[in-house]
């Protein structure tokens, strides 16, 4: 049958966004094609996130609605996934690089014999061939490798997050069939017995993000309240995450997110390539280090050389916060 | 209870540099080390023997320049180390490196825990460890920080997208450290003489594994390059906001307001 399919992510009834945003440049690939998008949701009770799905654009939306997909376990996913691919043979599959996403195209990729492209920043379509070419980040995103799958169906690629436009309502909707599993408790190997969710604005959509990096020492509170009085959302750079001192969803980069934001500020961050490469899609970006040599100043508009420590409690002051 | 840990030598990042003209990677007189978050990931393995007892078997595939690496890891306290060399090897993507990293665990049959760093810092495409949890037919918990053994258990502390969470399983499993998770430990000085002088390293090649050519390396890849290129970076400004502190952070505040 060919076409597109795009494995669509929820946790705890929640279509997670990087899913939406692949969903949404699959869209684009099948219009290019001249095929179909078809997705496929995995967990209980998702009848209305596969409607959802439908309406944002998949032609078809196949829905496997089970207790035993409640949560995801990698095996399991891979199991259902596997067989929803082989009933529709799609040529191109595409997964969002969730922690997850990542886990399940792993498994699959395996298991169907094909070719992966990890974290692609890009997609296209190759003229002459029609084959998709992956742009994939290397050297911690200072380099990118076009990649193409040359042996095994369908080709395969994760999408890192906040690199495409969601995908919006089109005003039509496809057809959302249930898709009939035969797994069993014990096809299930891995459980979660516990999970917390806090659910923020996620920075890869925020308009305005405050960003903080090693340079803000101990002192994380300046740049929270910055953000707090600009409007900001919070983002961190990876090594404040690998301290403990931020969750490592607030990683900017790519291991992280990338940002699509009008406005940045970044401060006390070195900006080595992983880091940068988060910020490709930023309209404007203001940076504080303390060093005037710093390659973060190669990528922003406003650059200010100074102690983040010192600065962004002024800053504060200034826009209207009162002392720090 | 026996644990294997995958670890990879990666090229110092600082120091490999991109030829333009070329469009290759410069790897000459790169130095190399031992992936970040594979450390961590052999200190999660030592952890779990220190309270439990147990085997440590560390395995890497690559060159045999890699061996001083792998006594490094010995020297550190792991039991054994596997070196899986092979010219064929060279080239492989990550669907051909997960192929015989697979086949090399299955030859320490029968294993508990196998546990990988989260990415290696030269690729980081997270692909390796779930690809051969599925080689080897075992379940795979990913970004793991926090590993336990209670009693037939395995309990793992997890990260996902918006929050956390706590998985069991049962072994054989395959997980992937967080890195960062802990701190890896040093190594022993005299462990360190006896790793670099006495101990037996072993090694697995072509033939050892049972595959053919076209099944590893280049050939048994699914994904090639077709070129690489300097990421793109948008222009920017690079306006020096000037003055005193005051005038700075007026300019600053009227950016941030506009």
């Amino acid at each position: 049958m060919g076409g597109i399919f795009v494995f669509v992510e929820q946790t705890d009834g929640v279509l997670e966004d990087s899913s939406l945003e692949v969903l949404g440049k699959g869209k684009e690939i099948s219009h290019q094609l001249g095929v179909q998008l078809v997705g496929g949701i995995l967990g209980e009770g998702v009848g209305e996130l596969a409607e959802e799905c439908a309406r944002r654009g998949a032609n078809v939306v196949l829905a496997a609605d089970s207790p035993l997909l409640r949560n995801f376990a990698a095996d399991a996913y891979t199991e259902v996934v596997a067989s929803m691919v082989k009933s529709c043979d799609p040529d191109i599959l595409l997964i969002g690089a969730t922690h997850n996403g990542t886990a399940l195209a792993g498994m699959l990729a395996v298991r169907l014999g094909t070719g992966l492209m990890a974290h692609v920043v890009d997609l296209e379509i190759e003229p002459g061939t029609n084959m998709l070419l992956g742009s994939v980040p290397a050297f911690g995103g200072s380099i990118v490798a076009v990649c193409k799958v040359k042996k095994g169906r369908p080709q395969m690629a994760t999408v890192r997050t906040g690199v495409f436009a969601t995908a919006e309502a089109t005003g039509q909707s496809g057809n959302v069939e249930q898709f009939a599993i035969s797994l069993k408790e014990e096809d299930v190997r891995s459980k979660v017995v516990e999970r917390k969710i806090e659910r923020g604005t996620s920075v890869s959509k925020a308009e305005r993000v405050v960003v903080a990096g090693l340079g803000c020492k101990d002192q994380l509170s300046l740049p929270m309240k910055l953000a707090e009085v600009t409007h900001s959302t919070f983002g961190v750079s990876r090594p404040l995450a690998d301290k403990g001192m931020a969750p490592k969803n607030l990683v900017i980069g790519s291991t992280g997110s990338s940002l699509n934001a009008k406005l940045v500020v970044v401060v006390g961050v070195s900006g080595a390539a992983h880091f940068t490469s988060g910020l490709r899609n930023v309209e404007t970006v203001v940076a504080v280090n303390s060093d005037p040599g710093a390659e973060i100043f190669k990528h922003a508009d406003y650059c200010v050389v100074g102690d983040a420590t010192k600065v962004v409690p002024k800053l504060i002051a200034e826009l209207g916060g009162g002392r720090a | 209870m026996k644990l294997v840990v995958c670890m990879k030598i990666t090229p110092k990042l600082e120091q490999v540099k991109f030829d333009e003209q070329k469009k290759t990677i410069v790897r000459e007189g790169v130095e190399n080390e031992i992936n970040d978050a594979d450390k961590n990931a052999l200190e999660a393995a030592l952890k779990i023997k220190d309270a439990q007892g147990g085997l440590v078997v560390v395995l890497s595939m690559g060159p045999p320049s890699f061996e001083p690496f792998l006594r490094l890891a010995v020297a550190m306290g792991a039991d054994d180390a596997i070196l899986l060399s092979d010219r064929a090897f060279a080239g492989a993507d990550t669907y051909a490196t997960s192929r015989v990293i697979a086949a090399g665990i299955a030859k320490l049959k029968p294993f508990d825990i196998v546990l990988c760093g989260e990415a290696s810092i030269d690729g980081s495409t997270e692909q390796v460890p779930p690809s051969v949890a599925e080689w080897l037919g075992v379940p795979y918990v990913s970004y793991v920080s926090e590993l336990e053994v209670a009693g037939e258990k395995l309990r793992a502390r997890r990260e996902i997208t918006d929050g956390r969470e706590v998985v069991e399983t049962t072994p054989p499993a395959l997980v992937s450290v967080q890195l960062g998770c802990n701190s890896p430990r040093f190594p022993d000085f005299r462990r360190k003489r006896w790793a670099d002088k006495e101990f037996k390293l072993t090694t697995f090649n072509l033939q050892d594994l049972g595959f053919s050519i076209g099944d590893v390396g280049l050939e048994g890849s699914r994904t090639e390059v077709t070129g690489l290129s300097k990421m793109r970076s948008p222009e920017r400004r690079k306006e020096f906001i000037q003055g005193t502190d005051e005038e700075i952070v007026r300019r600053l505040g009227q950016v941030i307001r506009r």
